[in-house]
């Protein structure tokens, strides 16, 4: 994903000037509160020229871009938002490690012109740490609408930093911004960052331990910042400290001593950790309080209502869930109905270049079995899933993009968190599901968010009963074959997307049920805090989210699905066509899954299916055809109607569809997936539940609704 | 003193300033970052659909709140 097009030859070209002209380099952190258009900044920046890390498989937790500024090429490290470097989700520790140890030539902090005072406190914390920095005051017109006005040469003199005001929608101040950082890292603009001065006990504290503290930094740091982190610390600082300088515990024995001759002291007058805490960030507050007074002027409270009025009516009593439920109906109603033609098209399109395709390699006397291996094989596979899963996926997930990018997902969360307390899990939880929808492998690194240890596991083993894009084909080709029915057209779009909401609603509703029994049994406890910001509105941009959801999204869960696809139409083939005695390798395994399959109301091929489907969930249909196909009943598909003759030939009735759906909803995550979150939690254990506990619910839920529809005789 | 409340009960629309924070440690820290300290000024602005959380503005960004933690702040309503 890094080489597209101009930006990247131009990077390319450039590298070889590097080695001539010895242009210089400089590595820049960009820092930030949350929902400030950090990640706006980092496209404007670096445009294409971009390695985004948000997907799974990518070492990188931060997406990196190169700029070219001046005579130094500049890569950008987009880290993840934070509001304090006080860290306390894993996230936000990424962030402070970041800027506390990886000694960035220097650090952007992007901060939210509608709301100074409260990004100002990460500005000043930082500024504790390095004088290499630059703020950039985003979103200037949107304050300015609101009747806020920021003072940007009163607050640079206040602070003793550059900075810079933006609008980087329209890509506003970035040349500054640029300019600034050029300055900064080259040592043309001597900074003079402003200190916030403690109490005098405080100030004591912090000197009896900087110098100890100092030894292990690197040259020309001050120690001061860290001995202040070490003395309030509980645990997660100390530990990176101590990792990533690389102190073994025989050399720390001055600092540690050192620490706790300083402890004692403010024991001594009085003060312990929480007292020590409130007096540092007391200072910081009522020092970012003052410089915001003088450097803010407002036209009216500096409050715009449009946003209070939006939330009335999205987040009130008598709207906020139907309005939730309408949104994703809406959402799934344009995917299915605006995804029905170009799939047709491409079914169509793949079946015209099958026939050819066929006849290419009977004119060519290829051998009959390379031909059927390679065709009916591979390429039925790779046909289905592409003609099948792009066109919903090209339109899903600009969709959610949009949702996302107006700022109506935290609400989704504010609107569900009771619930989530119910479970005894975290609101939070509803921002990981999101996610969950484009891919669960996503979800589940999302859950990085969440603060407690706890309830990241709880929000990870079941990110998977939210249904990927990988599922929505079998869903949405399920749906349409078996339950919309006879109604076909606009009527039978809105069917379907009306379906796939409940299936969606029961998933939500089995991770809440999921949720609260595992906070009973495994993972044993209440719930923690909640604190979520409602950011303001914000009106999406298309471009950037077309760009951002092609590129990003669909091209690369496509590129893996294609990849899976075909190795796996080749395993299935082999399988039907490697016989031992009578019968096929396939027809056997089928056999001995079947009595299985049977209880929880599917059949040995589609269980088969859905194991071999293990490396990605939207080939299971595709193998469950070919399964069938195998038996010798050769039906062409170029229709749903036909697809629906081949499964009711073999034996499907309305409770295999539904059984499939549920099992589909509700199975082990696919291997991406559990790769994930092997790397997530770093515990097999763990592992191993998030893989047994989704295919049990499912396997219960499957035999339930079997036993109770033939109990009631409804087959 | 019998505007001093904690403040869940706090009514939406209505203002006021924090007295003390009943939390320790990190859920401390972790609200005080948010600017929410002793002499913040906090309105509440909106229940959540099932009554809670509840969304309160404090210095110019709107943070929701489950009902436990509001318990644990004391305010004065003004």
């Amino acid at each position: 994903m890094q080489s597209v097009g101009k930006a990247a030859k131009g990077a390319g070209l450039y590298t070889t000037k590097t080695k001539n002209a010895s242009k210089k380099t400089a590595r820049v952190a960009l820092a930030g509160n949350p929902n400030v258009g950090k990640s706006t900044v980092f496209n404007s920046l670096t445009g294409l020229n971009q390695h985004t890390g948000n997907w799974p498989g990518k070492t990188v937790g931060c997406a990196t871009g190169k700029f070219l500024y001046g005579d130094t090429e500049f890569t950008l490290v987009d880290i993840p938002g934070t509001y304090s470097l006080a860290a306390s989700s894993v996230e936000e520790e990424i962030a402070r490690d970041y800027v506390c140890f990886e000694n960035p030539d220097a650090t952007v902090i992007v901060v939210d012109a509608t709301c100074l005072e409260r990004n100002l406190n990460l500005v000043l914390q930082t500024l504790e740490i390095t004088s290499k920095v630059v703020v950039c005051v985003n979103l200037m017109d949107e304050a300015e609408r609101k009747g806020i006005w920021v003072d940007t040469k009163r607050l640079e003199a206040e602070l003793g930093v550059p900075v810079v005001g933006a609008c980087a929608t329209k890509s506003k101040g970035m040349e500054a911004l640029c300019r600034a950082v050029w300055e900064v890292v080259s040592g043309k603009i001597k900074t003079n960052p402003i200190r916030v001065k403690y109490s005098p006990i405080t100030e004591n504290a912090i000197s009896i331990a900087q110098n100890a503290a100092s030894r292990f930094l690197p040259e020309g740091q001050s120690g001061r910042w860290a001995a202040l982190r070490l003395i309030e610390d509980e645990g997660s600082f100390t530990d990176s400290f101590f990792t990533y300088l690389g102190i073994a515990p025989t050399d720390s024995e001055a600092l540690t001593g050192a620490l706790a001759v300083a402890k004692e002291y403010l024991m001594k007058n009085g003060i312990d950790a929480d007292a020590f805490r409130d007096g540092i960030v007391s200072e910081i507050i009522s020092t970012a309080e003052r410089i915001a007074k003088t450097a803010v002027v407002f036209d009216n409270d500096g409050r715009d209502d449009t946003d209070r009025l939006a939330d009335k009516y999205l987040v009130s009593k008598r709207f906020g869930f139907p309005i939730m439920l309408l949104l994703l109906c809406i959402v799934l109603w344009l995917t299915v109905w605006g995804a029905n033609y170009p799939s047709m098209l491409l079914t169509k399109g793949f079946a015209a270049l099958e026939k050819w395709l066929y006849a290419t390699f009977i004119s060519i006397n290829s051998p009959y079995w390379l031909r059927e291996l390679l065709v009916s094989g591979v390429y039925k596979t790779l046909a289905w899933v592409v003609s099948v899963m792009l066109p919903p996926m090209a339109i899903f997930f600009p969709l959610f993009t949009f949702l996302e990018d107006l700022g109506y997902l935290p609400r989704v969360a504010f609107n569900l968190d009771n619930y989530f307390k119910k479970a005894r899990a975290c609101g939070k939880q509803a921002l990981t599901m999101c996610m969950g929808f484009g891919c669960n492998a996503v979800g589940v690194m999302g859950c990085r968010i969440i603060t407690s240890p706890r309830e990241r596991l709880l929000a990870i083993i079941t990110n998977s009963f939210v249904p990927c894009n990988g599922k929505f084909p079998t869903l949405i080709a399920i749906t349409a074959m078996f339950f919309t029915g006879a109604i076909s057209g606009f009527f039978g779009s809105v069917v379907s997307a009306l379906i796939l909401t409940s299936v969606i609603v029961f998933g939500i509703f089995m991770t809440f049920v999921i949720s609260r029994f595992l906070s009973s049994t495994v993972l044993k406890g209440l719930s923690s805090g909640f604190m979520l910001e409602l950011p303001p509105y914000r009106k999406p941009q298309l471009g950037r989210i077309i760009i951002k959801s092609i590129k990003d999204k669909t091209l690369f869960v496509l590129g893996r699905a294609v990849s899976v696809a075909a190795p796996a139409g080749l395993v299935i083939w082999l399988m039907a066509n490697i016989y031992v005695g009578e019968n096929s390798f396939l027809s056997l395994s089928a056999d001995f899954l079947e009595p299985f399959a049977h209880l929880i109301g599917l059949d040995g091929y589609i269980l088969l299916a859905f194991i071999l489907g293990f490396p990605a969930n939207e080939i299971v249909v595709p193998l469950i055809i070919m399964g069938y196909m195998s038996k010798g009943s050769m039906v062409g598909f170029e229709s749903l109607y036909e697809l629906k003759e081949l499964f009711v030939s073999n034996g499907w009735t309305w409770l295999t569809a539904l059984c499939v759906t549920l099992f589909s909803l509700m199975h082990w995550p696919c291997a991406t997936t559990c790769i994930t979150i092997k790397k997530e939690t770093g515990s097999l254990k763990w592992t191993l539940i998030s893989f047994i506990v989704p295919t049990m619910a499912g396997i219960f839920i499957c035999f339930a609704v079997t036993i109770i529809s033939s109990l009631f005789g409804l087959v | 003193m019998n505007n001093i409340v904690s403040l869940n009960n706090l009514p939406p629309g209505k203002q006021c300033i924090v007295r003390a924070l009943g939390m320790y440690g990190e859920a401390r820290r972790r609200i005080s970052d948010l600017g929410l300290v002793c002499g913040t000024v906090v309105k509440a602005v909106q229940k959540s659909p099932s009554g809670d959380p509840v969304a309160y503005l404090i210095r110019g960004a709107v943070i929701a709140l489950r009902s436990e933690e509001a318990a644990l702040i004391l305010v004065e309503i003004i």
